[in-house]
């Protein structure tokens, strides 16, 4: 009889965790696939190209989405050296002190600021305080805040577990340090790299409290650093809390998800290609 | 067997306060193979990793004594560890290609030292494989990833790798103790190839491998040297009792 006790309980035990798993991914299909659904009748080459009318009512979101762009660039721009070359200081340099652990819990403790938090210190500093105005370069530089620690994190986790082995390999042979960093190293580390550049890319493209309070809301083509933008996160909270279209508000949620899933499946392709190349098979 | 190449002076070692080697005194015979046997924790890797400063790498690491490599002294201030470490290149227990093509494995060296030219590192490469019984097996493969190639070519790969920077003399810790016995074979092959023109210092667990590849063993234990000889005399007739007991297999 115990036996057979012991057997339902772990039958039970599978089909709870296989539970938890299917309404995870249930979940998450919902969603894409309701923003999807009423987004996709939306988006045509004139949505996507044209500029918007009557503030979203009809039109399109080509300048919208021409601000995220160019936000997420600069803002990976800004951050991402800044980042990796903190990651390369901590993972090999540093060594495990109080200096390294109070990075780290810098990091982790700005990764976890809510972002409308992040979008008041940058309206106070670049909006206000430095007279860069609500543009392009305010929402960037903010911005690049919240990439700032998912980068450096993941990229230090990367590096960390390239295995010993390759460093004493290289060292042994007669490299320096750096060259064992640049051209062992690093290569090795690179698909983690790119994965941190991801996930704080996703982040940018994503955030919208900070936008709200430095790029402005003009949908414009930006002509320059300081133009005020709007960003399509932007847009999207505007023409559906004001009541101007919702369906529209759909239509760019559903460009945003397909943007976000073009950014994820192209990088995961390099990261693959890369490992095919390395022959590393992971 | 023409002269030393490596000296150890009354060399210790200390990680942080317990001490893992205790006055090392030894020469080691150039364009040869010196074996160093002992049981585990016998600090016959420690001392082999002296030899080209990667315990340097280690924290917490004290060196007295000396080690005399061409005259001067390896741990004196000034020494160039990264010359060194060209000079006295190292192969370890599990094979560590990178995760590179076969080519730039071995190029790798030759470039960190500077050589750019095409010909030049084709040419280093193509002799380095050969070297190391390699070229043969892996020619039409070069620019495939060395991850890919079998645990044995990956060792010689390493070797290879090791050859290519032009070292004097080349340390071996442990390399055939994740290898097959005839890839282990294919080692020691290469091992008494090699000797007439390099130096190799190997650490092995093996006794039959050092008794079959090496010309002078020396026998480690509890951080000290208790007997260093011709591998002949050594295995035939040691002259101490613990060499004797710890080779006839008594313990370790």
């Amino acid at each position: 009889m115990a036996v057979n006790i012991r057997y339902l309980k772990d039958q039970l035990g599978i089909l709870l965790l296989w539970t938890c798993g299917a309404l995870t991914l249930g979940i998450m299909l919902m969603i894409t696939l309701y923003i999807l659904w009423n987004g996709l009748p939306i988006i045509s080459l004139g949505f996507l190209s044209a500029d918007p009318i009557q503030g979203g009512k009809s039109g399109g979101i080509f300048p919208t989405i021409v601000a995220t762009l160019f936000i997420t660039i600069i803002a990976l721009i800004l951050s991402a050296p800044l980042s990796i070359g903190g990651a390369i200081y901590m993972a090999e340099y540093a060594g495990e002190n109080t200096l390294t652990r109070l990075v780290r819990f810098g990091a982790d403790s700005l990764a976890g600021i809510p972002s409308i938090i992040i979008g008041l210190f940058g309206y106070l500093l670049f909006v206000s305080y430095t007279k860069l105005g609500f543009s392009l370069i305010s929402g960037s530089l903010a911005v690049a805040f919240m990439a700032m620690p998912i980068i450096l994190r993941v990229s230090e986790e990367a590096i960390k577990v390239v295995p010993e082995s390759y460093k004493h390999g290289s060292l042994a042979i007669g490299a320096t340090k750096w060259q064992t960093i640049r051209k062992v190293v690093l290569p090795t580390a690179i698909p983690g790299i790119i994965t941190g550049l991801m996930l704080g890319m996703g982040r940018v493209v994503g955030e919208t409290a900070v936008f709200l309070l430095t790029t402005g809301s003009v949908a414009q083509i930006p002509t320059s650093l300081s133009s005020a933008v709007r960003p399509m996160t932007v847009h999207m909270y505007i023409i559906a809390t004001e009541n101007i279209s919702l369906p529209y508000a759909f239509g760019t949620a559903a460009t945003l998800l397909i943007i976000v899933l073009i950014i994820t499946l192209t990088s995961n392709y390099i990261t693959r290609r890369y490992f095919v190349k390395l022959g590393g098979r992971r | 067997m023409t002269g030393t190449i490596i000296e150890s002076r009354n060399l210790c070692l200390y990680y942080g306060r317990s001490q893992a080697l205790k006055e090392i005194n030894m020469s080691i015979p150039e364009k040869s193979v010196t074996a160093i046997i002992g049981p585990s924790g016998c600090g016959k890797s420690t001392f082999l990793r002296c030899l080209n400063r990667m315990n340097d790498l280690v924290p917490d690491v004290k060196i007295t004594g000396n080690l005399i490599f061409r005259g001067g002294d390896v741990y004196s201030k000034g020494v160039d560890v990264v010359r060194l470490r060209k000079d006295i290149g190292m192969v370890f227990q599990k094979p560590n290609p990178f995760p590179m093509s076969i080519y730039d494995n071995v190029a790798y060296g030759p470039r960190i030292h500077g050589i750019k030219k095409k010909g030049d590192l084709n040419e280093i490469v193509e002799r380095s494989l050969r070297q190391a019984a390699l070229w043969d097996e892996l020619k039409d493969r070069l620019n495939d990833s060395a991850l890919g190639i079998s645990g044995g070519q990956q060792q010689r790969l390493c070797i290879a790798r090791c050859l290519a920077v032009g070292p004097e003399v080349i340390l071996m810790d442990e390399p055939c103790s994740a290898l097959d016995p005839i890839a282990t074979a294919k080692i020691e092959d290469l091992m008494r190839e090699l000797k007439s023109m390099y130096t190799i210092v190997i650490v092995t667990h093996n006794m039959q491998q050092a008794a079959r590849a090496s010309d002078r063993t020396a026998f480690f234990l509890m951080g000290e040297l208790i007997e260093f000889d011709d591998t002949k005399k050594i295995f035939e007739t040691p002259a101490n009792k613990r060499t004797e007991d710890y080779i006839t297999g008594r313990f370790g």
